[in-house]
């Protein structure tokens, strides 16, 4: 199929936000200031496992400008049926703290340096328990547990969620009949735990509003989606009705869905101080040691090939839950659904999942959910099939990941004939674009040595099916009289152009000005439901629901000129706010001349979800190790997609880019939250000590991109942003592995850990 | 017992008390710039990351000199000449300088929140050298992090500014 040529879809065009933001006039949550606000502060458990024996609060009530001081003892009536997550068992306040930075008590003041007084006034005693702080401790059968009032074991029970028993144990075909046919086993552990952190540079913000009269919420949050923060809220809080409303969002990178944590204390503060605005803004420190992290994945499994292929998978899959869960069967059904898609042609699988709580800080979703953790953690013990066999990586990468015909399980138990998708192609024009046949040197061959410095390359691959994930709903309304379109859809804009991307598919639909297109703030009261950007999905959910909404309004607008024309609205054609016949363009009419007075027209876009395509991102690494230090340094990047059709070339590009960013490949070699073992906290909480790579330590980068314009709709484009960046860990063992000739996986590498492999240490 | 400080900000010459007796329109020693720029002047395009001089989202100019805001003291400001992101367009025509101009053709943003201190940073940097390398552009904007990972094209748009100025500077020579 031939590429069709359009007037916006394929072309850079300017972001809505774009003069804003670079003159500083983009209106973020905290820039947000409303009337009588409070502002609510938290005051931490010092420990991983206490018990609080005693609290006194009345000094700190009593310090001028405090209006409330809330603990366990004196919550709000009707917040003690609040959950602190999902399930909603534990209280959002309880009287026991279960990871170093844990909430114990809150106070809501005039001023924030107020409410920061206040909280040194709060006198409180605790009892030390023991902690569990890895997964391995907490599932031994005599372990400490994190929930000892709640729970009688540390595993995390499961509940249907949005209306579906998610995916917890994978189960297709006899995987112990398929080990007998297998070429090359391998049973081994293996994790990826390394605690990154997405932590967006605007922190977490949230403002919760309650209305005594009609027992009702309003929210404001700097989440990425108001319908999912407004759903998860309602989860949490006992179906407490609530209205949301999103500004621009300072980086989501999955990160800034529900925010339970800060959701939580801001709403019980707002019902404690009725009608006054309660305002939650996490210090940077906050959200590096008491915000949602990444999920932790630790794996027990064998896994078998035969002719090149996988063909058997069978073993235990723990997620590290930390002390509270919020998505976690949800991550979990999406993380054995996208094993499928790596490993497309393997047809038995027994993998059984569990949810693990820790007395470590809460896990929520990240980009990659449940996904890239899992993919991370097996491609190395696959990988070591595929050494054994003598296969070329890039081969096995193409030769496995599914293609049409193959299928998979999903979330929600159902299973999902894959479509429209053959991602060999892009696999190798990207292999071509690094030179990977000149730097393969074959395995656990360096591809060079320079003095004391080793080079290796490596290659993985991932794809996720979330593109397609979840219901959603778009309106466009045509007012007729100024010629203009109003398009309500449920993405907030968080920096990859979805936005943008929903105006210039209503402008294109409708073959109009992109600037006459307003894109309304997204507020739960006026927007559709949907999930937002989350996942990649946007670029099919949100933009079909917006095309077919715009189709929907276009017809209409038709049907009315037709019938004041008494012509076929199929004759007719719109173009720029004007009316026309399709063989007499020169003669026009606004749209006011042909619709009622006062006309406006709404149309409707749906989206149903479907998990049958997922979308494919191949990363190839240069790495070097200093044999010396065990220092590692990334020197080449090449990453390659097939996005089926390029939306807009500039936000894809940086879609490319952002890989690096946000806990996503560069857990590879430098991004790590430090867990002292011996206290139970996190050492790493200040953006000094986490290290995140800076301006001038950037890479070479090659983006490839194919356009394969598959028909899955009416763009044929599908998202790419999560899963840019997910291959790129895996793939550096690899390169560090071939560098210095030595198996090596250790999520980030380190300096240690090289120079015992290389056996200096 | 106030001490009267005075500055100018965005070519608007602002008095300030500042003390300790309390009162919400004295600033105390503690209160850096990037709460004063927020707070007290709505200047909200200033940007607090970290608030620990890591991020480099509030970068201002000061006295010409890039600095983040959260690590300096509005009381140590007497006298000084601030330049936010705000102060960057013509006040009166809104025409956006030439460094925003190109920021936005390039593209050189995803969220952004970090570019108005990325931005500030640059227009520091090309203060002092207007013809900068690559590598000085990499390290001066080293204190800034960019989570989206806008780097690459901002690196494009800081060239293409070095061009444009160098073609301006050129024709006013002619």
């Amino acid at each position: 199929m031939s590429k069709m040529e359009y007037r916006y879809v394929g072309k850079n065009v300017e972001r809505i936000e774009a003069k804003e933001i670079v003159t500083g006039k983009t209106i973020y949550l905290d820039d947000f200031k409303m009337k009588d606000m409070l502002y609510v502060k938290s005051l931490k458990c010092p420990y991983p496992s206490a018990k609080i024996t005693k609290i006194d609060i009345s000094k700190a009530q009593a310090y001028p400008g405090v209006t409330a001081v809330l603990y366990y003892g004196n919550m709000p009536r009707i917040c003690e049926t609040w959950g602190i997550s999902a399930p909603p068992d534990i209280p959002v306040l309880h009287d026991y703290g279960c990871y170093v930075g844990d909430t114990v008590a809150l106070v809501s003041a005039e001023r924030p340096e107020i409410a920061e007084r206040a909280l040194d006034l709060i006198e409180i005693e605790y009892e030390q328990r023991t902690p569990v702080l890895t997964v391995e401790e907490a599932i031994e059968p005599d372990a400490p547990l994190v929930h000892p009032d709640y729970y009688d074991s540390n595993i995390c029970p499961v509940v249907p969620i949005v209306g579906e028993d998610m995916m917890m144990h994978l189960k297709r075909g006899n995987p112990d009949a398929a080990f007998e046919e297998c070429d090359y086993i391998d049973e081994s552990d293996a994790q990826y735990n390394s605690i990154g952190s997405p932590m967006a540079v605007e922190s977490p913000v949230v403002v919760w509003q309650y209305d005594v009269h009609k027992n009702s919420m309003k929210a404001w949050a700097s989440s990425q989606t108001p319908h999912g923060y407004r759903v998860n809220a309602q989860l949490v809080q006992n179906g407490m009705e609530n209205e949301t409303t999103i500004f621009n969002v300072g980086g989501g990178f999955g990160n800034k869905a529900p925010m339970t944590l800060p959701t939580q204390w801001a709403a019980i503060m707002a019902v404690a101080n009725p009608g006054r605005p309660c305002k939650y803004v996490m210090t940077k420190t906050e959200q590096q040691i008491a915000f949602d992290e990444r999920i932790g994945m630790y794996m027990r499994f064998k896994v078998g090939m035969k002719d090149g292929l996988i063909h058997a998978v069978k073993g235990e899959v723990y997620l590290n839950c930390g002390a509270y869960n919020t998505c976690g069967q949800w991550q979990m059904g999406v993380g054995l659904g996208e094993a499928q898609i790596g490993c497309g042609k393997c047809k038995n699988w027994d993998l059984d999942g569990k949810m693990v709580f820790t007395n470590h800080v809460q896990t929520g979703p990240v980009r990659g959910f449940g996904g890239q953790e899992i993919r991370c953690a097996m491609v190395p013990v696959i990988m070591r099939l595929v050494r054994k066999a003598g296969i070329d990586p890039v081969d096995f990468m193409a030769k496995n990941f599914a293609q049409t015909g193959d299928g998979w399980f999903w979330r929600n138990q159902e299973w999902y004939d894959c479509r429209e998708q053959d991602y060999a192609p892009v696999t190798y024009e990207t292999a071509e674009r690094f030179g990977w046949k000149d730097k393969w040197k074959g395995w656990l061959k360096p591809t060079k040595i320079v003095g004391n410095k080793a080079y290796g390359v490596g290659v993985a691959n991932h794809g996720n099916a979330d593109v397609g994930e979840d219901n959603c709903v778009a309106y466009v309304r045509l007012d007729a009289a100024t010629g203009m379109a109003y398009l309500y859809q449920d993405a907030a804009e968080q920096g990859c152009g979805q936005r943008s991307n929903a105006r210039k598919i209503a402008a294109e639909v409708l073959d109009m000005e992109v600037e006459k297109v307003i894109v309304v703030l997204q507020n739960t009261e006026s927007t559709g439901y949907g999930q937002g950007p989350a996942g990649s999905r946007g670029t099919i959910t949100t933009l079909t629901a917006v095309t077919r909404a715009a189709e929907d309004a276009r017809m209409q607008l038709l049907q009315l000129a037709a019938e004041k024309l008494h012509a076929s609205p199929y004759d007719l054609e719109t173009k720029d706010g004007m009316i026309f016949y399709k063989n007499r363009p020169e003669q026009k009419w606004p749209w006011v001349a042909l619709t009622p007075f006062g006309c406006n027209i709404l149309g409707e876009g749906k989206y149903y979800a479907d998990y049958s395509k997922s979308n494919y991102c191949v990363y190839f690494a240069e790495v070097v190790v200093y044999l010396e230090t065990g220092e590692t340094r990334l020197v080449d990047v090449a990453v390659g997609s097939d996005v089926g059709q390029v939306i807009d070339p500039a936000t894809l590009e940086m879609q490319f880019h952002g890989g690096f960013g946000a806990a996503a490949a560069d857990t590879g070699l430098m991004e790590e939250n430090v867990l002292d073992r011996s206290t139970g906290r996190v050492m790493t909480g200040n953006l000094i000590d986490y290290k995140w790579r800076t301006f001038n330590d950037f890479p070479p980068i090659e983006v490839v991109i194919q356009e394969s314009l598959p028909e899955i709709s009416r763009w044929k484009a599908v998202g790419l942003g999560e899963i840019s960046g997910a291959p790129g860990p895996a793939a550096m063992m690899m390169a560090i592995s071939n560098a210095i000739g030595v198996d090596y996986c250790e999520y980030p590498a380190s300096r240690e850990g090289i120079l015992k492999a290389l056996g200096k240490l | 017992m106030s001490k009267a400080i005075q500055m100018t900000i965005n070519g608007r010459h602002e008095i300030f008390a500042v003390g300790h007796s309390g009162s919400r329109w004295e600033i105390p020693d503690e209160e850096t710039l990037c709460t004063t720029l927020r707070e007290r002047l709505d200047l909200t395009g200033t940007k607090e990351g970290c608030g620990q001089g890591a991020c480099g989202a509030c970068t201002v100019l000061l006295n010409d000199v890039a600095v983040p805001s959260c690590q300096v003291l509005t009381a140590d400001c007497d006298g000084a000449n601030i330049v936010t992101i705000e102060g960057l367009a013509d006040p009166v025509t809104g025409e956006l300088d030439l460094l925003q101009k190109v920021f936005v053709e390039k593209y050189a943003f995803q969220c952004g929140f970090c570019t108005p201190g990325i931005i500030m940073a640059l227009k520091g940097l090309f203060i002092k050298n207007s013809h900068p390398t690559r590598k000085e552009v990499e390290e001066a904007l080293a204190g800034n992090l960019c989570r989206c990972i806008s780097q690459y094209h901002v690196f494009e748009a800081a060239e293409l500014y070095a061009q444009q100025l160098q073609e301006l500077q050129e024709g006013g020579q002619q």
